[in-house]
């Protein structure tokens, strides 16, 4: 067997010690009807063949399209630093930090992180990590609930739809109600959560909300006006929920700035590969006020019998281990390695390299912006965005297809994935980073003009 | 040993009754039994409690624990030093360690409730 | 630190200076940001901390060297399955075309990537004897909740809405009932026989038409295969309820056992335990949940469907009305399953079935190492599983020692120490896991260890008492960390300077 080390006699040696004849003798308390067959499945295979097929899958995917792809997970530059130390066993092997005494690298490391979050985030208690956004953005959404004693939720339909059907799928099992915010359709704010209805959904007193989510950035690139949100949701005696992408928070007011309650959000950007899903980083972060109802493990400082500064995990009462049915959730495994990746990636990046990588973020966009208004596709919406916008093309899909077939990945076709929200029905929901080059914006903005040709859709509509 | 003068509850709360004023915390052995109290869940003052339904939480470090009215009425105080010293409970649980007081609607039903023999008996039984 | 002298870190912001650092990224036009609104900006920049990359690498290997890890040495928590993690799985997880891959990449461009996650179903079909699988979940928990989600729609969907119960054996992990919880369902808890099996008579008296599901770990916590699962999934059955099997100790039954054959209705599968896929210290892990036909139409979406022209493709959104949806973003955790389809493809049908074979070995040579030194008790005699239960209850009685105390002198001698108080049905429990990737040399030398630590109990508690006197650290103040929790470092007021531009 690969990694086994037992040798003929070493397995001799421990039958014989435990006095039966053969394995299948330990195996005899399986009734016999039970007992499985031979597994059919295909011999097992030596590294170096395994290192073929691997690499021969690998060589079946296209990923280094000219791409400007994002829609919830972003490609940045990561220094070369953070995957060798994320590559030394004591990070990767260790299991959860049960014996702080031989886990201060990672319970210190988990400290770190939710004090770097806690900087970028504005609000003092960030979980040690969730699987993702989605399902930390559920979590949040949860908390508003015990929280406030309250059963329903607002969610602005300006959240990444992955998001928003996560939600809907955790809140069918807790029986609880979710009701989207609409965007607004027209004007300078088009696109953006419209505050007149929500502040329509906050004023029915029988029916209270506890808890109000917008993103910021919002799914289609917009600033969303999160501090007036905020206020509503207050005034109605719900919390506020701040959908967010860290690394644009170097940049953008924090959610402890506006008013949030809670952040919950992505973390992939943080310097972590795309992977085709994950495995992410899910972020959820609170105000002290709610450090009872957030779900997960928390990491704290102490002190050990020698009054040596020390971390260990702390308020586990909240936790499923200890409290069981009675659990602010059932979360055990979280994302501690995607933590620890995010760390070092901010550590080397420091305040002003991360703010660069913003900025430049920004700057890129505005040149894909302007090449692709040139060549034909104008935005859909006239607000403010930070590196990510949506673009109107006619037959969006085709145009799409047609471009990758010239090496561009032009970003998501909004018809497909958003088909419930007609007013981006002919987006295309494209990004950029401090990785997209000059070179790619040019080459996207040429295949478009083949591919549209004299088609150009009009100008932004109503607010032109 | 625990106080002569208290009634306890299956679930090692104890309550004293001044006048209609019934003041309610947890025995020593729910102390010794939980650790390290780290958190003390309690109830706003105003709210009803009820005779065996639960009031509140009680946390230490790696267990948790319900607490149980032993009489109904009405929330009258908590004690409020429980938040900042929560180890007050396993210090001086009778004493500074009190949890709520009750403005108590049915003093009889302190009938109902186990005196200091029958409690010893309790927890020497394990 | 060096090699010598003082081991503990100082705070990585303490670390910082101002005006280290840079260096990495192209510096931005200066006018990048002018067109975000004033009123939408931070005031001031995020307190980071400013580094060198020497003082970055250093600050992390050493804090590395702090942890126990299994590239250290042997990790036997009972439960948590900490085999050897293959270096090759590390290496193909970084390929540029498997990692540089976007999550909604038109299906034409990740045929690899889908072929791959395509087989590894199959693999895990096989393995299960089950009829459909999802790898979105992104841990056992997380497929916990999607099987008991798709248990609810399953009976929702039959108009059998009565169903609001979830059994429990006493000796679960806490996810179990925190899920019933989460999925809006009660939990009722299940008694355990002297033998550690469900008691079969309080379980008849609990199942009924109020009955969602009972969710069983097979073998249990308890290290030991449920006999009376025949007798148990028929009546869960025959009372209309579904059953779920908690595939956490799935390490010890591979090509011997298949709940799908046995009956159960789904089950996850904690790819971090059975398939080594590493743990980073408390995550990432992925846990594919395995169905049977009762369950696959409520299966979340996307699924990964294979055309018949051969091409591999995602589920379009909608495409399957009766999934109960998604339960996570994109497609699962991809980085973690393509080490666990490398690690299934090198142990093939035939290693697998060594993998179970050697692993109970190695916990019965432990097990009967330990019985026959006398010096622990053994709750459960006869044979176990990947997994058994020793329990220092009677060096409790006789020295004041406790469990703890053993674990953390367990630590002076090198060893990670076993699960400890669980399951919460066995009195001063250790659950002790040796995995089949340890050498009979390391569980001699842990056996010893133990039986030494028994030994000192009698002679000399104090020392173990104190324990541990090598590592990092000595016990914490676990209470303080509780009563006024520091959750996060404050940099000094005003330690921060403004970007150079």
């Amino acid at each position: 067997m690969a990694y086994g080390p037992h040798t003929p006699a070493d397995r001799q040696r421990m039958l014989a010690a435990i006095g039966v004849r053969s394995v299948d003798d330990l195996f005899a308390d399986i009734p016999e009807a039970l007992r499985a067959g031979p597994l059919r499945l295909d011999p097992p295979e030596p590294e170096q063949a395994l290192v073929t097929r691997l690499g021969g899958l690998a060589a079946r995917n296209q990923a280094d399209l000219a791409s400007f792809l994002g829609a919830g997970a972003y490609r940045h530059f990561a220094p070369s630093l953070v995957d060798q130390m994320l590559l030394r066993g004591e990070w990767y092997t260790a299991y959860t930090p049960y014996q702080p005494e031989v886990s201060q690298g990672t319970l210190q490391s988990i400290y770190e992180y939710e004090s770097l979050m806690a900087e970028l985030l504005g609000l003092d208690v960030v979980s040690a990590s969730h699987y993702d956004g989605a399902t930390a953005t559920a979590e949040a959404a949860l908390m508003t609930c015990r929280a406030t004693r309250r059963d329903r939720v607002l969610i602005s339909r300006a959240i990444h739809p992955h998001y928003r059907e996560v939600v809907r799928t955790y809140f069918h099992g807790a029986g609880i109600a979710v009701e989207e915010i609409p965007l607004v359709a027209d004007g300078a704010a088009a696109g953006t959560t419209d505050l007149a209805a929500l502040e329509a959904l906050l004023a029915e007193p029988e029916r209270p909300a506890a808890g109000v989510l917008l993103a910021q950035p919002s799914f289609y690139g917009l600033l969303e006006p999160m501090a007036e949100a905020a206020r509503l949701a207050h005034a109605a005696g719900a919390l506020s929920v701040a959908v967010v992408e860290p690394v644009s928070l170097a940049v953008l007011a924090p959610p402890g700035a506006y008013g949030a309650d809670i952040a919950a959000g992505e973390g992939q950007a943080l310097g972590i590969a795309p992977q085709y899903g994950g495995p992410y980083l899910g972020i959820l972060a609170c105000t002290d006020a709610l450090v009872r109802q957030v779900p997960g493990r928390l990491v704290g400082m102490t002190t050990d019998l020698d009054g040596r500064r020390a971390y260990v995990m702390t308020l586990q009462a909240r936790e499923q281990h200890i409290r069981r049915e009675k659990a602010a959730s059932n979360i055990c495994t979280n994302q501690t390695l995607l933590a620890l990746a995010a760390s070092i990636w901010l550590a080397a990046l420091g305040p002003h390299g991360l703010r660069d990588v913003v900025a430049l973020g920004a700057a890129r966009a505005a040149e894909l912006e302007a090449a692709l208004t040139k060549a034909g596709a104008p935005r859909l919406h006239p607000g403010p965005y930070l590196n990510e916008f949506a673009v109107r093309v006619v037959d969006a899909p085709r145009v799409h297809r047609e471009l990758l077939e010239r090496g561009v990945l032009a970003g998501l076709v909004l018809g497909e994935a958003v088909p419930d929200e007609p007013s981006v029905r002919d987006g295309l929901l494209v990004c950029a980073t401090e990785v997209t080059t000059a070179g790619d914006i040019a080459a996207f903005a040429a295949a478009l003009g083949e591919v549209i040709g004299g088609r150009a859709p009009a100008a932004v509509g109503g607010a032109a | 040993m625990v106080p002569s003068d208290l009634r306890y509850t299956k679930d090692h709360e104890w309550v004293r009754l001044d006048g209609d004023t019934a003041t309610v915390g947890v025995t020593q052995y729910a102390a010794d039994q939980l650790g390290d109290i780290v958190f003390v869940d309690q109830p706003d003052v105003g709210r009803t409690v009820e005779q065996y339904a639960t009031f509140g939480v009680v946390e230490s470090v790696k267990a948790v624990s319900d607490l149980y009215a032993p009489i109904s009425g009405e929330v009258a105080e908590v004690n409020g030093e429980l938040a900042a010293k929560p180890e007050l409970v396993n210090s001086d649980p009778f004493g500074a360690g009190w949890m709520i007081k009750v403005k108590v609607a049915d003093p009889s039903q302190l009938d109902d409730l186990l005196d200091a023999a029958a409690y010893e008996r309790l927890v020497a039984e394990g | 630190m060096s090699a010598s002298g003082p081991r503990l870190q100082p705070t990585i912001f303490e670390r910082s200076k101002p005006g280290r650092g840079g260096g990495l990224v192209p510096h931005p036009p200066s006018d990048a940001l002018d067109r975000i609104p004033t009123e939408q900006r931070r005031e001031r920049p995020a307190g980071l901390p400013e580094l060198n990359e020497a003082e970055v690498v250093r600050h992390y290997v050493n804090l590395s060297q702090l942890n126990h890890a299994i590239d250290v040495g042997f990790y036997p928590l009972g439960s948590c399955t900490m085999k050897w993690n293959p270096k090759v799985n590390e290496w193909a997880a970084r390929l540029p075309g498997f990692a540089n891959l976007h999550p909604l990449a038109p299906d034409v461009t990740t045929q690899g990537t889908l072929q791959l996650l395509w087989e590894l179903e199959q693999i895990l079909l096989e393995v299960t004897g089950m009829r459909a699988v999802t790898l979105q979940p992104a841990a056992g928990a997380h497929g916990e909740l999607t099987g008991i989600l798709m248990i609810r729609a399953y009976h929702e969907a039959r108009g059998d809405t009565a169903r609001t119960e979830v059994l429990v054996p006493d000796s679960a992990h806490g996810t179990n009932p925190a899920t019933a919880t989460m999925a809006g369902l009660h939990t009722v808890s299940l008694p355990h026989e002297d033998d550690g099996g469900v008691a079969v008579e309080a379980f008849r008296r609990a199942l009924g038409p109020q009955t969602a599901a009972i969710m069983i770990t097979n073998p249990s916590t308890l290290g030991i295969f449920e006999s009376r699962i025949g007798e148990l999934l028929e009546a869960v059955h025959e009372a209309g309820a579904l059953a779920y099997m908690d595939g956490a100790n799935l390490n010890a039954i591979l090509g011997r056992f298949r709940p799908g054959d046995a009956g159960f209705d789904v089950m996850h599968i904690n790819t971090h335990k059975t398939f080594s896929t590493p743990h980073g210290g408390g995550g990432p892990g992925a846990g594919p949940v395995a169905v049977n036909e009762r369950l696959e139409p409520y299966l979340p979406a996307p699924r990964i469907l294979r055309d018949p022209d051969g091409a591999f493709r995602l589920e379009r959104p909608g495409e399957r009305p009766t999934s109960i949806g998604r339960m996570r973003a994109f497609v699962g955790s991809t980085g973690v399953l393509l080490r666990a389809y490398a690690y299934l493809r090198t142990h093939g049908g035939s290693g697998l079935a060594e993998v179970t074979d050697d692993a109970v070995l190695a916990a019965n040579y432990l097990k009967h190492r330990l019985a026959e030194s006398g010096a622990f008790d053994i709750p459960f005699e006869g044979v176990c599983k990947h997994e058994f239960i020793a329990s220092a209850s009677s060096i409790k009685k006789r020295t004041g020692i406790r469990t703890l105390d053993i674990a953390k002198r367990l630590l002076d001698h090198g060893f990670h120490a076993p699960t400890v108080y669980f399951p919460l049905t066995v009195d001063e429990a250790m659950l002790i896991e040796p995995t089949e990737t340890e050498s009979v040399e390391t569980l001699d030398a842990f056996a010893d260890a133990l039986v030494a630590i028994a030994e000192e109990a009698d002679r000399d508690p104090d020392v173990i008492r104190s324990a541990p006197h090598t590592a990092p650290v000595r016990r914490l103040d676990e209470a303080a960390a509780a009563r006024n929790p520091n959750l996060r470092w404050r940099p000094a007021a005003g330690d921060w300077t403004p970007c150079p531009d």
